[in-house]
This record gives structure tokens, C-alpha cells and sequence, in this order.
């Protein structure tokens, strides 16, 4: 454990109890739609991928609890948890995974695809790394408009080995972008451990100094501390328009996507998941340090559970009997033109049989 | 009617629309202090300044895809490819996240973007440099090509894609830049072109040469030969957008000459001519009095060799060849 105290920074010390509660909730709220999603996901109502985000939690909440009307945020295809601490619903979310119409992105996303532009979140993004100069874009509009804000993008630590993320890195400091890099640090791309997969001296993020970028490390199952130290970063981004580059050590329960048989006993053993689960659960952790302010009880804490469960059983329920898509539906959402049956639109053949 | 070099017309249609939209900034390599590596945007940066044109490291996946994230916060980059050919190290950006971003998130996304550059071979520059990519980008739906071959097709067509709420590719061609034409003065209107419509560019009776970009040059030529010395009058239908596509148009002049050639600087798989011949010969296939043929780049990597690479590509000797080979 940190020797810091992070609930004494300014930034948590402003925290109401109401809004830790909310923070907590949050966090249990995301997990229960994930286990959920598992639960239908092996029962075969969700299609395609599904990569669990279930042990990572703080990170997407504790960050994004820190966003304000300008701040923006893109991840990768691990992005569940974004949208939901972003402000998107769960029925809107399980009806994606479902692939039905009433889906966030109306089933032709999927669970790799979730996005809710209103709420300032870009997605879900399938290619490891693809998403890290669309956030180096969202920042530099924000400053080519003349808004004082940032884009929060998340990675995974092992999207730091591509290309990509490279030349995101040196336009971002080169041309002062206001861009928070995220690396979720759970040690593993895919199955192949950071000492297998990455060359570093220190850590990922120390790798920011070969663009002169600013960096830090955070211990991920502390909310606190990941709040303490990315209110840094925005108000870097905030006041001089600067990047940075974050780590955030965190851990996935599940293998890389439900798909990845060998998570357990494979690539890594169960003694370090139980690990994790028992001394660094993000949810855990917050919880103990809520009872300890006497700002959690047993009551709330049941509750609060309850509340999640009954919320994603909704989300479930709407998810059910929302209609699919239709074939039509497969032509729409191509082009705006066409969508917005502009005069441009009715042009030329735009698509073809 | 005012004269304009290719490059001259498109710098205009661009210096147009920065002046309308606040919004629009061009952004690429050497496209500021430099002023363009083929000049192209040679005095924009004197005139607009540098939030308006935006010098880039060579870094395409970085800053294409920089500017696809900032599209869909509403500003509206131009970017340009110093090459078409350097697609390649961007194509995630280009396909994955331009062409797909609108659909994958149900329509919430928009992304109004120009990717503008040279896509052409003939200049000797190599397998690596001479790719044209125009049929490779017009298969991805989600995507608009297009492709002018003459001064104000050029102006005209940048300031349509620039307005454009969807990805625009626009392909130019080295070997136009210098070309002169008549371009309408912009006393006189503003004058754009929309994408997917194709131009006649010279009425004809007897065959249909069917092109795009600088194919549509050699078509020309060719016809003139055509008609003088062996008294076939062609028709020369320029494409101008591949997608959206004047099938219309295409299908119309088929139903008037009967004959087709497809000229085309793609390898022949699966080019832009190897689709057009599909839809023909699906929509209009009693109108022909025989089989579609097509002129092609030689179906290998672009040679170096500035003593045979204009064989390697199509020309306007091969394409009366191909049309007397039919008649």
C-alpha cells in the first residue's frame, strides 16, 4: 500500500459522502452488469467478443468521476465500464450486447462498440491501439475550438507496442494537446505478460519521457490515489494545454475476452488472481476505506447491491424484448448524406448490390 | 473563359473554403512553411497562418487519424497524403476508423473529413509510390472516391468534398498538376461540382471510353486519333466520383454507342473498371453489340524503368489498340 493517503487530497477531501456513495455505486453497478453479461453471454444471447473489465473498475470511474462539460474520453474495445461511468443506461448498453435495435449503437456495435457522443464518449474502439490518435484528435479539437477541456484516453498496456500510440505520443507533445493517456495496466495483452510483451526500464508510462511528456504511476485499487493523481493531469491539460502519460496498475479477473480459455492456470496462476481479489479489489478496497468513515454500512452497502441487481435485471428484461435489427436496417448509418436524405444524397449511386 | 493550372484550380477551391468555414484546416507534411510538396498549397500558409495549416511530422496513421478525432467534435480536416501511396502506413485509420466509425456507433459519429493527394504512376518513382488506390478505398462502404482529371473538375470537386459530411479520398495525379484549363472566375458564383456526377467530355456515336483521373486525358487523345484516322467517333465519359457512382450515365452512353473500353491506371483485379464492367453488363447488357473490354495498368508492381513504364500503364496508343482490336 501507498504511504500516501490520498483521501487527504484536495480533490477527494471535496468529496461529499453522498458522492462517494455514488462513486461506490458506480463501481458495483458496472460489475453487476458484467457478471450479468456473462451469465447471457454463456447462454448464448450476447454474440461475438466479450471482454470483461471486472477487477479494473476504479479506473474508468475514478477518472471519469473527474470530467467536466469539456472533458472527453475514447478506450479501446474493453469499454463497458467507460460508457456506463460516462452516463449511458444499462438498457441501452445490454441491448447492445444483445444486438437489438434499442442498442446504444443499435446493434451494430456490439459489445466492442459502445458510444454516447452526448455524454462526451467516443467509444469503444475494436483495434488495440487504433483509438489512441482519435484521442489525440478529440484533444485537439477541443483546442482548435478554443474549449478549455481534455480527452482522456485509455489503453491497455498492451497497446503500447503499437505504432500508432507512438506518433500519438510525439504530436501530442509536439503540438501541445491537451490528451490524457490511460494505460490500464493489467499485465497482460491477451495472454503474453508485460515482461513478455514490452521493453521498458521502470514502467510503460516512464516511456513518455522519450517525447517529453509527463508521466505518473497509480496504484489502480485505490480510487483515491487514481483520482488524486489524474486531477493533476486534467488540470496540466486544463492550464497549459500539455499531455500525459498515466499507468495505472489494475487486474482483469477474467481472461482477455470470455473466449480465453487459458487465463486461469494457463498464462498465469489462480493463487495470483485470488491474490488480487482478496488484497487489491478496487470495490473491496473503497468499500473498507468507507466503513472506516463511517460513511458505509451494512445496510447501504446491501442496498446498493440490491439496487444494482434489480437496475440490471431491467436493463436485461428491455434488452429481451427490444426488436432486432431489420435488414433495412443494415443500409442505414453508412453516410450522413444518405441518412439525412440531402441533395448530395441523390447523386450518384452510393451503394451497390 | 479564365485559364487555371490543376494545382492553381484545386489551391483555389481550397483557399475558398477555408474562407468559408471557420472550421476547415488543412493539415499534412510540408504543407505550410514549405508550401506543398508539389505546391499545391504553396502561399495558403502566408495567407491563413498556422492554426489554419498545420505542418505535420511524417507520422500519416498519427495525424489522419488526429484528424478523424477532431472531425467528430465538428472540425473539418483536410488532410493531405504528400502521396496516396503512404495509405498504407495509415489504413487502419483510413478504413477501420473513418469508414466504420458512423456505422459501428449506430449514426452518433459523424466524421467529415478530406484525405486529398497524388494516387498515380508514371513519373518513375517505383512500386512503393505509384499505387492508386482509387477501387482499394471505393470498396469500403462508408467511404466517397473521387477523382478529377481536368482543372475544374478539381476546383469544383474539392469544395464539394470539403462540404461533404461523409470521408471523401480525393485522389490527383501528379502529371495533371501542370495541366491548364478553364476554370469558371469565382466573380461569377461559386462554383462546385457534386460527387457522382460523371461528364461527358467529348460526345461521341461509335464507342464508349469509359475513365477517370488522367485515364480520361489519354481517352481523349486517343479519340482524336480514332477519329482521324480511322473514323470512329468515341465517346469519353469521365467518371469524375467513383463512389458515389453516375451509373446513369455510364448505362446512358452504353445504350448510345453499344461499345464499351474501360481505361483504367488500376491493375486490372478488381478495379474501378472491373466494377463498372459488372454493372453494365448486369443493367445493360442487351444494349452491347459485344464484350466489354478494358485497358489496364500491366498487371505487375509499377515498374521503375522510365524507358517502358508509360507501356505499363494505360496510354493513348494502347487504347485505340484495344478499340480497333473490337471494331
Amino acid at each position: 500500500m501507498s504511504a500516501l493517503n490520498f483521501a487527504n487530497s484536495p480533490i477527494n477531501q471535496s468529496l461529499t459522502p453522498e458522492r462517494k456513495i455514488e462513486l461506490y455505486s458506480q463501481m458495483v453497478r458496472i460489475r453487476r452488469f458484467e457478471q450479468t453479461g456473462l451469465q447471457y453471454y454463456q447462454g448464448g444471447k450476447i454474440g461475438g467478443f466479450l471482454h470483461l473489465y471486472i477487477g479494473q473498475e476504479s479506473v474508468a470511474v475514478g477518472t471519469l468521476s473527474l470530467c467536466g462539460e469539456n472533458d472527453h474520453n475514447i478506450t479501446a474495445y474493453r469499454c463497458h465500464a467507460h460508457a456506463l461511468a460516462s452516463g449511458m443506461n444499462m438498457n441501452e448498453c445490454m441491448a447492445e450486447l444483445f444486438g437489438k435495435q434499442t442498442g446504444c449503437s443499435k446493434g451494430k456495435g456490439g459489445s466492442m462498440h459502445f458510444f454516447a457522443p452526448d455524454k462526451n464518449f467516443w467509444g469503444g474502439h475494436g483495434i488495440v491501439a487504433g483509438q489512441t490518435p482519435l484521442g489525440l484528435g478529440l484533444a485537439y479539437g477541443l483546442k482548435y475550438l478554443g474549449k478549455e477541456g481534455c480527452c482522456l484516453c485509455f489503453l491497455g498496456d498492451g497497446a503500447v507496442n503499437q505504432g500508432a500510440f507512438h506518433e500519438s505520443l510525439n504530436i501530442a507533445a509536439l503540438f501541445e494537446i491537451p490528451v490524457i493517456y490511460v494505460i490500464e495496466n493489467n499485465g497482460y495483452s491477451m495472454g503474453t505478460s508485460q515482461k513478455r510483451s514490452s521493453s521498458y526500464t521502470g514502467c510503460l508510462a516512464q516511456r513518455a519521457e522519450a517525447y517529453a511528456i509527463e508521466w505518473d504511476v497509480i496504484n489502480g485499487s485505490d480510487i483515491y490515489e487514481v483520482r488524486a493523481k489524474t486531477q493533476i493531469a486534467i488540470e496540466r491539460a486544463h492550464k497549459q494545454q500539455k499531455p500525459t502519460v498515466l499507468e495505472i496498475d489494475t487486474y482483469r479477473y477474467y481472461g482477455h475476452s470470455v473466449a480465453d480459455s487459458k487465463h486461469k492456470g494457463g498464462y498465469r496462476t489462480p493463487e495470483e488472481i485470488e491474490e488480487y481479489k482478496k488484497s487489491h479489489d478496487p470495490i473491496s478496497v473503497f468499500r473498507n476505506k468507507l466503513i472506516e468513515e463511517g460513511i458505509l454500512n451494512d445496510e447501504l452497502i446491501d442496498q446498493i447491491n440490491k439496487d444494482a441487481k434489480a437496475e440490471v435485471a431491467a436493463a436485461v428484461q428491455f434488452a429481451e424484448e427490444s426488436p432486432a435489427p431489420t435488414i433495412p436496417d443494415i443500409s442505414t448509418d453508412v453516410y450522413w448524406e444518405t441518412d439525412n436524405q440531402t441533395e448530395a444524397s441523390k447523386i450518384g449511386h452510393h451503394f451497390f448490390a | 473563359m479564365r485559364t487555371l493550372t490543376y494545382r492553381q484550380a484545386l489551391r483555389e477551391g481550397l483557399d475558398e473554403e477555408l474562407a468559408r468555414d471557420e472550421n476547415v484546416v488543412l493539415m499534412g507534411e510540408e504543407v505550410a512553411q514549405y508550401n506543398g510538396a508539389y505546391k499545391v498549397t504553396e502561399g495558403l500558409w502566408d495567407k491563413w497562418g498556422d492554426k489554419r495549416i498545420v505542418d505535420t511530422p511524417i507520422s500519416e496513421a498519427g495525424f489522419i487519424g488526429m484528424g478523424i478525432g477532431a472531425s467528430m467534435l465538428g472540425v473539418r480536416p483536410v488532410m493531405e497524403l504528400m502521396f496516396w501511396s503512404f495509405h498504407s502506413v495509415a489504413f487502419d485509420q483510413l478504413v477501420n476508423n473513418a469508414a466504420c466509425v458512423r456505422y459501428m456507433s449506430g449514426g452518433l459519429c459523424h466524421c467529415p473529413i478530406v484525405v486529398r493527394g497524388p494516387a498515380n504512376g508514371g513519373t518513375n518513382v517505383g512500386a512503393t509510390h505509384s499505387h492508386i488506390p482509387e477501387g482499394l478505398f471505393a470498396a469500403f462502404p462508408g467511404l466517397k472516391v473521387c477523382s478529377p482529371a481536368t482543372p475544374a473538375d478539381a476546383k469544383g470537386l474539392i469544395k464539394a468534398a470539403i462540404r461533404d459530411n461523409d470521408p471523401v479520398y480525393f485522389m490527383e495525379n501528379t502529371l495533371l498538376y501542370g495541366n491548364v484549363g478553364e476554370v469558371p472566375d469565382p466573380a461569377d458564383g461559386d462554383f462546385v461540382i457534386p460527387l457522382g456526377k460523371a461528364d461527358i467530355k467529348r460526345e461521341g456515336t461509335d464507342i464508349s471510353l469509359i475513365a477517370h483521373g488522367r485515364s480520361v486525358i489519354h481517352c481523349l487523345a486517343a479519340a482524336e486519333t480514332l477519329q482521324a484516322e480511322h473514323g470512329i467517333n468515341a465517346e469519353v465519359l469521365d467518371l469524375r466520383s467513383i463512389r458515389p457512382l453516375d451509373v446513369d450515365a455510364i448505362l446512358a452512353t452504353v445504350a448510345k454507342t453499344h461499345r464499351v473500353v474501360l481505361v483504367d491506371e488500376s491493375k486490372p483485379f478488381g478495379g474501378v473498371s472491373a466494377m463498372v464492367s459488372h454493372l453494365i453488363q448486369e443493367h445493360a447488357f442487351d444494349e452491347l453489340d459485344g464484350p466489354i473490354k478494358r485497358v489496364c495498368t500491366i498487371d505487375a508492381p509499377a515498374i521503375y524503368s522510365p524507358h517502358i513504364e508509360n507501356e505499363q500503364l494505360p496510354n493513348p496508343k494502347r487504347i485505340v489498340e484495344k478499340v480497333l482490336s473490337m471494331i
